[in-house]
């Protein structure tokens, strides 16, 4: 096995966050009662035409120069021909041999930590399907077009990647780039970022690459990771074992975790592209991509820097917190009014994003503001809760945000650092745990730890820990 | 006086000085289409009752002094591959039998804010497929001037329509002659205008880059009229051009001296009738008689037009028909188990023969393999068409051709024989591969009094030059004055 090497290309189509769908004036937003978001255009009804969103070309460029594309001046728009239901003109209006942005590539590390440039060799411009509904609302299946129309970019990598680990990183980091830019939501969930994903295998050192076969819609970094894996190692097999590798469309089923064929070769489509005769050819001048590029917002490798030098964050958490423009965003400005970068960042980074991941959420999902977070910090500098009360806080600004003070006074977790207060919780411990302050005065130092905890379970963490401390070792030195 | 058989600009003079109201103009085309729309069969839908009641506020309206335009109360027939808002627009197509459409076209926009009244929907080739009207799934649309002969296509229901005076005029669509040649088979006007001129948004797609509406009418001054209505850009079509907007009834100057008119010779060799070429001839001595120079030229890449045409056609036709898949609108068939027979089952029985073959053809010619020896290569013989016409256009203002190489042929007798019906739109489908503007003029009758048509090429937005030049013949011939359809069945 070891002397196999996988080669993945990926195809990534992001929705564009532009505000009315590619070709009419309808609204791009998710969701919405089925078929609400449609109108004659984008429902195809006989007579109806396109017209390009002009914003969708200025975000692909965008997208493009971002990644380091050639950006082409003279493209069009080509037609896409396939019967599919969730299609409503039969047709998807794309671009073929023209497309807007070529000859990129981005930086990511490979397995050992070297930088590594993947390339980009194409993104272009199309329009998405609608869903069906399938047995949803009684028998049959339903399209709805609310979808049809939203813009897509395809950028499609050259098969630069070599590990699942690699495909991980290059994923994140065109995620990454794309929000930086401000262009797409890359909500996995919601569908707005997916990956096609051509894996093949070949002897290690082989020049020529393995027949590969494609994984289409993939929307979980996890899922694509393992299916990876998965497939590959089934290549190696099938190689292994002397048979031949088909070219072919597969389905990932995450539930048994294995790849299925989902069509025959005799179904292998012609889609008949030619250029779309209802719009004209795309121009753009020097001068149109030039103003794009001077308006690109700073990229996360200038910004990582950036964390380094002003607010001396280690090299790790810069790249962490970075990675997502919109955590990033909110540590500036949480940083901003409470002046602690590294406390913001360590919220952001552990207890926060802990939670996103067991939500599955995205950072743009937090739903409480940079104020509330920068206010969590403060109060724990002023020592008014204690940061086992903060974590508290935290799991409640998830599910009710609202400013931290309100939160502990509501819920009564102001830190207690009454004096007299202590002591009492002090003494009471020590009455009910002699043994332990005999093994104290034997010297095990542990026995201290087990009765500072104590005292905070009968205070339900309200306590102040130094006073606690403090207040224990003078009692113990009596 | 006969209501029916006045021109447009006509009727507006007499309902400007209250001569005539709306009532009265639409009250005679009904008469008129009782009488005669069941020998002509130009309707697939007729309004009557609609138009009548619209006419009737139109008329109280102007009695209370509001300020309507001109056309206000003019009645109005439209090709029924252009939509119409909550009336049936059905291409002639089984597909679309019941099919209604949810929003207006911009031409039908147009012509509502002038307050012009939709007196129905026209018969049709299916999908404007066809030069004969017979591939029609309705009906045969019969020819004024000869019953048993076809009113040619595909906008054949129109072009009857106002030959036969069951509207003063109507719209039409021209993908490779739909509307010239149904003119001169009609002995009515039919203007083809620069592609781009007029939105096609609406217009139900055959071709998209090829497909103009215009107007069908009884003389060029109407045509005028109707262009400077529905002419001009549109946002909702890209492929319109912006350009400042014209009056062309403002061309209409009625002298042609010192004007270079080219004759493609081409045009005038195998295949045309006697009949036809020696009328054309007379028409061109006409024209040197009025002082227009005239010479004869060769317009080289001509013989490859007709197969590029039929090849770009087709391959967007193939394109633009798919959406007609059963699922969202149109015809879907009882008979399925499953969504490839939900597809091919409700296309093979929505769509006529005609039609199939097209997109048949169409798919063929960009599948993988034959694109570049088909597709491509016509877009590059469309290049050199143009390149030919331009450089013809620096020496002529105009050119002169026959439309059709044929008077009207019987109803049945080229059905069959698809090839022989694509050679019915030699003269015309080389104007739209180029895009350029083309008009239909009769200009005499055969020995069976069987009009024959003229057309008059212009270069790429001078509709102004052609509508003079066509009206300067009119003025001169008065063919309206001589000749008239007489419903006969030879």
């Amino acid at each position: 096995m070891t002397d196999y090497e996988k080669v993945m290309g990926l195809e990534v189509h992001a929705e564009l966050s532009t505000k009315t769908k590619i070709f009419c004036s309808c609204p791009t937003e998710f969701g919405g009662e089925p078929n609400t978001h449609t109108c004659p255009i984008c429902m195809a009804m006989p007579g109806t035409l396109p017209v390009l969103n002009e914003k969708v070309v200025e975000y692909a460029v965008k997208a493009g120069l971002a990644t380091n594309c050639e950006i082409s001046r003279n493209s069009k728009n080509d037609r896409k021909n396939y019967f599919y239901p969730d299609l409503p003109k039969s047709y998807q209006i794309s671009q073929f041999d023209k497309p807007l942005c070529e000859h990129g590539y981005i930086e990511i590390e490979d397995d050992e930590g070297n930088p590594k440039k993947i390339g980009i060799t194409r993104i272009h411009i199309e329009e998405d399907a609608g869903k069906l509904n399938h047995n949803e609302f009684g028998g049959g299946s339903l399209v709805d077009l609310n979808r049809a129309g939203v813009p897509l970019i395809e950028i499609v990598s050259e098969p630069d990647l070599r590990s699942s680990g690699e495909v991980d990183r290059y994923l994140k980091k065109l995620k990454s780039i794309l929000e930086y830019i401000e262009v797409s939501d890359c909500k996995m969930q919601e569908g707005s970022f997916r990956a096609d994903v051509n894996v093949s295998v070949r002897k290690k050192g082989a020049k020529e690459f393995g027949t590969r076969t494609e994984m289409k819609n993939m929307n979980s970094f996890r899922a694509i990771s393992r299916a990876i894996e998965y497939e590959a190692d089934r290549q190696i097999e099938v190689i292994e074992d002397g048979g031949k590798i088909e070219q072919e469309t597969l389905r990932w089923d995450d539930v048994s975790g294995k790849t299925f064929s989902m069509r025959d070769k005799e179904d292998a489509q012609d889609y008949r592209y030619f250029p779309e005769p209802d719009l004209v050819a795309i121009r753009l001048s020097d001068e149109y991509i030039e103003n794009i590029r001077k308006n690109l917002p700073e990229m996360p490798e200038i910004r990582r820097e950036r964390y380094l030098k002003e607010f001396k964050l280690s090299e790790k958490d810069a790249r962490l917190l970075t990675d997502s423009k919109y955590l990033s965003n909110m540590f500036e400005a949480a940083e901003k009014i409470c002046g602690n970068a590294k406390a913001v960042a360590n919220w952001l980074l552990s207890d926060i994003s802990r939670i996103l991941n067991e939500k599955e959420q995205e950072p743009s999902d937090i739903p409480f503001t940079a104020e509330h977070l920068a206010k969590l910090v403060e109060l724990i500098e002023k020592g008014t809760i204690s940061s086992a009360i903060g974590k508290k806080v935290v799991e409640e600004l998830f599910e009710n945000p609202k400013n931290p003070e309100e939160i502990i006074k509501e819920k009564g977790w102001i830190q207690i650092s009454d004096e007299g207060a202590i002591k009492e919780v002090v003494k009471n411990v020590l009455e009910a745990n002699p043994q332990s302050v005999a093994d104290y005065k034997a010297g095990k130092d542990r026995a201290l730890g087990f009765l500072v905890g104590q005292a905070m379970k009968a205070t339900k963490g309200k306590a102040n820990p130094q006073m606690l401390n403090k207040m224990f070792l003078e009692e113990l030195s009596k | 006086m006969d209501i029916t058989d006045l021109t447009v600009h006509e009727l507006m003079k007499k309902m400007s000085n209250k001569e005539l109201s709306s009532e009265e103009v639409i009250k005679a085309y009904i008469d008129r289409i009782d009488e005669k729309e069941k020998d002509v069969k130009a309707f697939v839908t007729t309004l009557c009752d609609e138009a009548l009641n619209t006419a009737r506020e139109i008329d109280k309206k102007k009695n209370n002094g509001e300020k309507l335009s001109n056309l206000a109360g003019i009645p109005i027939g439209i090709k029924d591959n252009i939509c119409t808002k909550g009336i049936k627009t059905t291409c002639s197509s089984k597909m679309l039998e019941d099919f209604i459409s949810p929003y207006d076209a911009t031409v039908v926009e147009k012509l509502n804010n002038e307050n012009l009244i939709d007196l129905g929907k026209l018969n049709m080739d299916e999908f404007a497929m066809g030069a004969s009207t017979e591939y029609s799934y309705f009906k045969k649309t019969s020819n004024p001037w000869n019953l048993n002969t076809v009113p040619g296509g595909s906008s054949g229901g129109s072009a009857a329509a106002v030959a036969a005076n069951l509207v003063p005029w109507a719209l039409g669509s021209d993908t490779g002659g739909s509307i010239r040649q149904p003119a001169a088979f009609c002995g009515v006007v039919g203007l083809k205008p620069t592609y781009g001129l007029v939105s096609r948004y609406g217009l139900v797609a055959f071709a998209s880059s090829l497909d103009q509406i215009g107007p069908i009418t009884k003389d060029v001054e109407d045509a005028a009229i109707l262009l400077n209505i529905i002419a001009g850009h549109d946002e909702k079509d890209t492929t319109s051009y912006d350009i400042p907007k014209k009056d062309y009834t403002k061309a209409l100057k009625n002298d042609v001296k010192g004007l270079k008119i080219g004759i493609p010779k081409e045009y005038f060799g195998e295949g045309i009738n006697k009949e036809v070429k020696k009328k054309l001839e007379e028409s061109i001595e006409i024209y040197k008689k009025l002082g227009a120079e005239v010479e004869e030229f060769s317009l080289d890449i001509a013989d490859y037009a007709l197969a590029t045409y039929y090849i770009i056609a087709c391959a967007e036709a193939s394109s633009n028909l798919g959406r007609f898949d059963g699922i969202r609108y149109g015809h879907r068939t009882e008979n399925y188990t499953n969504l490839r027979e939900l597809f091919r089952n409700s296309r093979s029985e929505g769509f006529g023969p005609e039609v199939k073959r097209r997109i048949i053809l169409g798919t063929y010619v960009l599948s993988s393999g034959y694109y570049d020896a088909y597709y491509k290569k016509a877009q590059q013989v469309r290049t050199l068409v143009k390149k030919e016409f331009d450089k013809a256009f620096e020496k002529y203002d105009i050119l002169l051709t026959p439309t059709s190489p044929n008077v009207a042929f019987e109803i049945g007798t080229k059905s069959n024989n698809p090839l022989e019906m694509y050679l019915a739109d030699i003269c015309t489908v080389s104007v739209n591969i180029a895009g350029l503007p083309g008009i239909s003029i009769p200009c005499g009758v055969n020995s069976d009094n069987m009009p024959i048509g003229m057309q008059l090429i212009g270069n790429k937005f001078e509709e102004e030059k052609i509508l003079n030049v066509a009206y300067t013949f009119e003025q001169e011939y008065k063919f309206r004055e001589k000749y008239k359809p007489n419903f006969s069945k030879k």
